[in-house]
């Protein structure tokens, strides 16, 4: 009795057995990828500088705070011994004490993530509401002005510096034509009023009912969520055209019109249908690629993120805080195509054996 | 003569190696040049290598005179691009700035290419554990955030434009060698190289002379639409401090500067990155349009 109430896609053992050892290959890839992470991290900051202990305690310490930080990191011990202290270190959640805030690294970071989640979040909505649509009519246009229109603006999304268009977008959203506020999460006055819980300002603004508060923070967010929603949006708008095109061509999509299906439906239901799946893989790998690239929008927008933490950690010469953020926008990126690239083979049926 | 000429780079039986290698560029040449975008594409980097070759005649005034008197002054006749906090003319900066962009994005291709080229080959026509650890230590690259760990390996190494080539280097030969394990895994059983094999041919005479000549299409066209980011790498690495040093007039280090100045003059900052989009815009353009001329699998 019970065995027909097994869940479908194991019927057979050798189903189940085939399933298995896809776990497992996951699981031994992205093992394999986080420790290359920690290889690199571990190499940038041991090995590379030619002395790391300088470059931790900062060119100010005494001898005695640069002895005691030799000791400490442990470099007269052979360099396998040392990473894997390193690898012990980091599962552990310590990722080192950060010179130019006086706290752990791991502290700072939890502090400072849900601004960067927060942002890029609303980057890639944006990107996705107006990309997808927008790949999809340049395909169903293909060659005609929106066509063109549509790749050229995506191509700008390879070609403007993030930065740039942060400073140009200040100045004239800003400074020029005041419909939003400028730097920083929130105006200065409302700083302190609401209680941190998420960490996303947004949503803690609106459940305490600091409606004033969610107000500022929107005005404040809306313009560098947008600028990253634009870089999300010309990639995706360029892979799902292609998407489309690849599927505009097949036979069943002839059929389709052949049998007098309306030219909306062959688009947005025959054509589109298919290409959902691929889309997940490219706005997981758009999502990752806003949590970097919020580094330099959080940079000129002062935005106490993760990106804005590294850059003032790489000018105050904090190589602890610059190797743990690095360590964790690895990770999370690292982590979140690992993810993408299983929905992809647990959703498309084609990958199934 | 003219027709003469066509004939021997159209025709279906070439006579010489180098004959078969005119009418194939002769091909490839026709289709770049019936792509509008391609040849837009191909005058801007063209402009690009002009400017910096002849950044003395052309740039009015030097890139690195101050004249404290005429400061942050706006665009005019005088100067095209307005001046900089220092007084310099930042039209001349621009100019300069473009020998410093070509330098770098010809260095990174210079040491990325031909790294991952070897990797990637070696790789494929070895198979077995070479290839496993060699596209091993690959994929891991592949899956790091690239312009975080430039921004980190910069760091580590120091500030500098050397070390912010090493540094994009680092991060972009993995695709490079992705691009030609793949080629060779496509051509390593090809019954030309079991001949080649059978005459005597040492591993290294194959992988040099057979193989690593039939990934270089494919390799110009990654490289080329590469290009773009690597300049916004190279401009970003700039802007952060980490890349080249004032008074060096590079792009991104000039947005840098003129991030104080950006909301009454806008010019300073706003410059130099149009120069950065025109440039990133260019490679864009003309790397879409190689891969559609020369990659036989992009066509339609």
């Amino acid at each position: 009795m019970a065995a027909s109430f097994s869940p479908a896609p194991f019927r057979s053992r050798a189903a189940l057995v085939q399933a298995a050892k896809g776990v497992a290959e996951f699981v031994a890839i992205t093992a394999v990828t986080f420790l290359g992470l920690l290889a690199l991290t571990f190499f940038i900051g041991r090995v590379v500088p030619i002395d790391p202990v300088l470059a931790v305690v900062g060119d100010r310490a005494t001898p005695e705070q640069y002895e005691a930080a030799r000791v400490a990191m442990g470099l007269d011990r052979p360099l396998l011994v040392q990473f894997a202290s390193y690898v012990w270190d980091v599962l552990r959640g310590d990722l080192g004490m950060s010179v130019s805030t006086n706290k752990p690294v791991a502290e700072d970071l939890l502090r400072v993530f849900p601004a960067t989640l927060e942002m890029a979040t609303i980057g890639i909505v944006i990107g996705v509401a107006l990309g997808v649509p927008m790949g999809v009519i340049a395909a169903a246009r293909q060659g005609i002005w929106v066509d063109q229109t549509i790749r050229v603006l995506a191509l700008t999304g390879y070609s403007v510096p993030a930065f740039w268009l942060g400073l140009v977008g200040l100045a004239v959203f800003y400074a020029g034509l005041g419909w939003v506020s400028g730097p920083g999460r929130m105006g200065i006055f409302y700083d302190g009023i609401v209680a941190p819980w998420s960490g996303l300002l947004l949503l803690d603004a609106a459940l305490a009912g600091e409606w004033e508060v969610f107000r500022s923070a929107v005005s404040h967010i809306v313009l560098p969520a947008a600028i990253l929603g634009f870089f999300a949006l010309a990639y995706i708008a360029r892979m799902t055209r292609s998407f489309m095109l690849d599927q505009l061509s097949q036979e069943f999509v002839t059929t389709a019109r052949v049998k007098g299906v309306p030219e909306w439906r062959v688009i947005w239901v025959h054509a589109f249908r298919p290409i959902r799946v691929q889309l997940i893989t490219v706005i997981g790998l758009s999502y990752a690629g806003l949590l970097e690239g919020s580094v330099m929008i959080e940079t000129v927008f002062s935005w106490p993120g993760i990106g804005n933490y590294l850059t003032t950690a790489l000018f105050n010469a904090d190589m602890n805080a610059v190797l743990g953020a690095t360590l964790v926008i690895g990770a999370v990126f690292i982590g979140i195509n690992r993810i993408s690239d299983v929905l992809y083979r647990v959703l498309d049926p084609r990958s199934r054996s | 003569m003219k027709a003469g000429l066509r004939d021997w780079l159209t025709t279906e039986a070439p006579g010489s190696r180098r004959q078969a290698m005119a009418g194939r560029l002769y091909g490839a040449g026709l289709a770049l040049l019936g792509n509008p975008l391609a040849v837009l594409g191909g005058l801007i980097v063209l402009l690009l290598v002009l400017v910096a070759a002849f950044a003395p005649w052309l740039a009015p005034e030097s890139p690195v005179g101050q004249d404290l008197g005429r400061r942050l002054l706006p665009p005019s006749a005088e100067h095209w691009m307005g001046t900089d906090e220092l007084g310099r003319d930042i039209l001349s900066r621009v100019i300069w700035g473009a020998r410093i962009t070509l330098m770098i994005v010809a260095l990174v291709a210079v040491i990325a290419a031909p790294v991952g080229l070897i990797v990637g080959a070696v790789s494929g026509y070895f198979g077995g554990w070479i290839d496993r650890v060699l596209m091993g230590l690959t994929d891991v690259f592949l899956s790091m955030p690239k312009l975080i760990l430039a921004l980190a390996f910069a760091a580590a190494l120091g500030p500098g434009i050397e070390n912010a080539v090493i540094a994009i280097a680092i991060t972009t030969w993995p695709a490079y060698a992705r691009i030609a394990r793949a080629e060779t895994l496509t051509i390593r059983n090809a019954e030309f190289i079991a001949a080649t094999r059978l005459l005597g041919a040492s591993h290294l005479r194959i992988i040099g002379l057979h193989i690593l000549p039939l990934c270089t299409s494919s390799m110009i066209i990654r490289v080329t639409l590469d290009m773009a980011g690597i300049i916004l790498t190279a401009a970003g690495l700039g802007f952060l401090g980490l890349g080249a040093q004032p008074p060096l007039p590079e792009w991104g280090a000039m947005i840098s500067r003129g991030r104080a100045f950006i909301l009454d003059q806008w010019w300073v900052a706003t410059m130099p990155g149009f120069a950065i989009i025109v440039v990133s815009l260019g490679f864009c353009f003309l790397g879409d349009g190689l891969r559609d001329a020369l990659d036989p699998k992009g066509r339609k």
